[in-house]
């Protein structure tokens, strides 16, 4: 393990809590060579004493910039997203009945898609939801991503991880080789930038956080600290959804996992009973039907009503 | 083991394919083309195929209208993998009976992403 890379590390933790293993070498290396490259840099050291140095705000930003930005596609990992379909929101629905309004979170958005999918799914609720304001929140440490995330404008290659067919074409136009979120998905999403070690009390409360996969990037006393305050932003029935492989153990937090749903937690004094309050957890169900069904020929199945619909909606 | 049906008029094509799928603990065949696959289905039919449009012979929407009139030709899940890349096409495609459909250049996460959607993996 090189001096440098030690010192970088080193510097990142000191400056945004960001903490990297050695086992992360490579990684480290492969994301910030580039601005290396970019600066005429003669190498790692280099960058790492004009870090040191302070003397330039921007070189810093870009530098956590760069170790921040995650890959993210639609629909990642697929469990998050059947959770919010199948629990969260049926089970905020009929919590939330008369004040008819719902705000989520997504923490550390990237480029858009989880906040996206999001918005997709709720879309598919939309002829329960009459009345409804639905506010989504995705943030960011990094302007770039979210500069992208805004136009709503994907790759074919993005487009194709993890976005079923039909909800591509329903929920995109196609812009030559790229596709677009169409208007009424994206109007559901704001993107503001923000640092979670910053205070974020802000942004108000919510019924839904997602912070998946980032706050393994941070020591233990900053991800305490970061799930504390989640907590308190938290509605007292709401959720909190991490990556997979994270938990809690180790960690002081007033969260405690959901008993039937991996990777969610709720508020400790929150958390349903397995099976026994069927008010609080709506028994898992299907995503609600799509508009009446129409009449087909025999022998047309699943898709070739979704590509029906689409053709009849235009 | 699953049984995954790779169609494509490239043997390139056909190889990367199959590399993916066979990661996926699937048991591969190849078709060079519809009616090579369809010669194949009749034999035994696959649990997935990956199917090329463009090809010589027979395409694969002809092969696609085909498969689904056989017996049990409603079971095999169809994802188009394909350079045809516009919304008419990718409807035409789900008309005709595919499961999915995948404009290429595609990787091995697109892949596998496709079929966990389908519940394929």
């Amino acid at each position: 393990m090189s001096q440098a890379f030690t010192t970088l590390c080193d510097y990142l933790r000191r400056t945004s809590g960001l903490v990297m293993e050695p086992s992360k070498q490579y990684l480290v290396e492969s994301r910030v060579m580039p601005i290396v490259r970019r600066e005429r840099l003669s190498g790692l050291e280099e960058l790492v004493q004009l870090l040191q140095r302070g003397q330039s705000p921007k070189l810093a930003k870009d530098v956590v910039e760069a170790m921040t930005i995650n890959e993210t596609y639609f629909f990642r990992d697929k469990t998050p997203f059947d959770q919010f379909r199948s629990t969260m929101l049926p089970a905020l629905l009929a919590a939330r009945q008369n004040e008819k309004r719902l705000r989520i979170w997504s923490a550390a958005a990237s480029t858009g898609q989880e906040a996206y999918s999001l918005a997709m799914i709720i879309d598919e609720f939309a002829s329960r939801m009459p009345g409804w304001k639905v506010e989504i929140v995705a943030t960011d440490l990094a302007d770039t991503v979210l500069d992208k995330a805004r136009k709503g404008v994907y790759s074919q290659f993005e487009v194709q991880r993890g976005l079923p067919t039909p909800m591509l074409l329903r929920h995109f136009n196609q812009m030559g080789e790229s596709w677009q979120i169409s208007d009424h998905i994206r109007s559901k999403v704001t993107f503001r930038q923000l640092n979670l070690l910053s205070d974020f009390d802000i942004l108000g409360r919510f019924d839904v956080i997602y912070c998946r996969n980032v706050l393994i990037y941070f020591d233990t006393a900053r991800k305490a600290d970061i799930l504390g305050r989640m907590t308190r932003s938290l509605a007292p029935d709401g959720y909190i959804t991490l990556g997979a492989s994270e938990s809690l153990i180790g960690l002081k937090t007033d969260l405690v996992a959901h008993p039937e749903q991996r990777g969610v937690f709720m508020r400790a004094a929150s958390t349903p009973k397995p099976m026994e309050n069927a008010a609080r957890m709506a028994p898992p169900m299907a995503a609600p039907s799509a508009p009446a069904p129409i009449t087909l020929p025999p022998g047309f199945g699943t898709s070739q009503i979704a590509a029906a619909r689409l053709r009849t909606a235009g | 083991m699953k049984k995954a049906l790779v169609v494509d008029d490239s043997a390139f094509i056909r190889k990367i394919a199959r590399q993916i799928l066979e990661k996926m603990d699937f048991e591969v065949t190849e078709g060079k083309d519809g009616a090579h696959a369809l010669e194949q289905c009749e034999t035994e039919l696959p649990d997935l195929v990956l199917l090329d449009w463009n090809m010589p012979v027979m395409s694969g929407l002809d092969f696609l209208y085909s498969l689904r009139k056989m017996p049990g030709g409603d079971a095999p899940q169809v994802v188009f993998c394909t350079t045809e890349n516009t919304r008419e096409k990718i409807l035409t495609a789900l008309e005709a009976g595919a499961t999915e459909y995948i404009m290429k250049p595609f990787d091995q996460e697109i892949v596998r992403t496709k079929l966990e959607q389908i519940g394929m993996v």
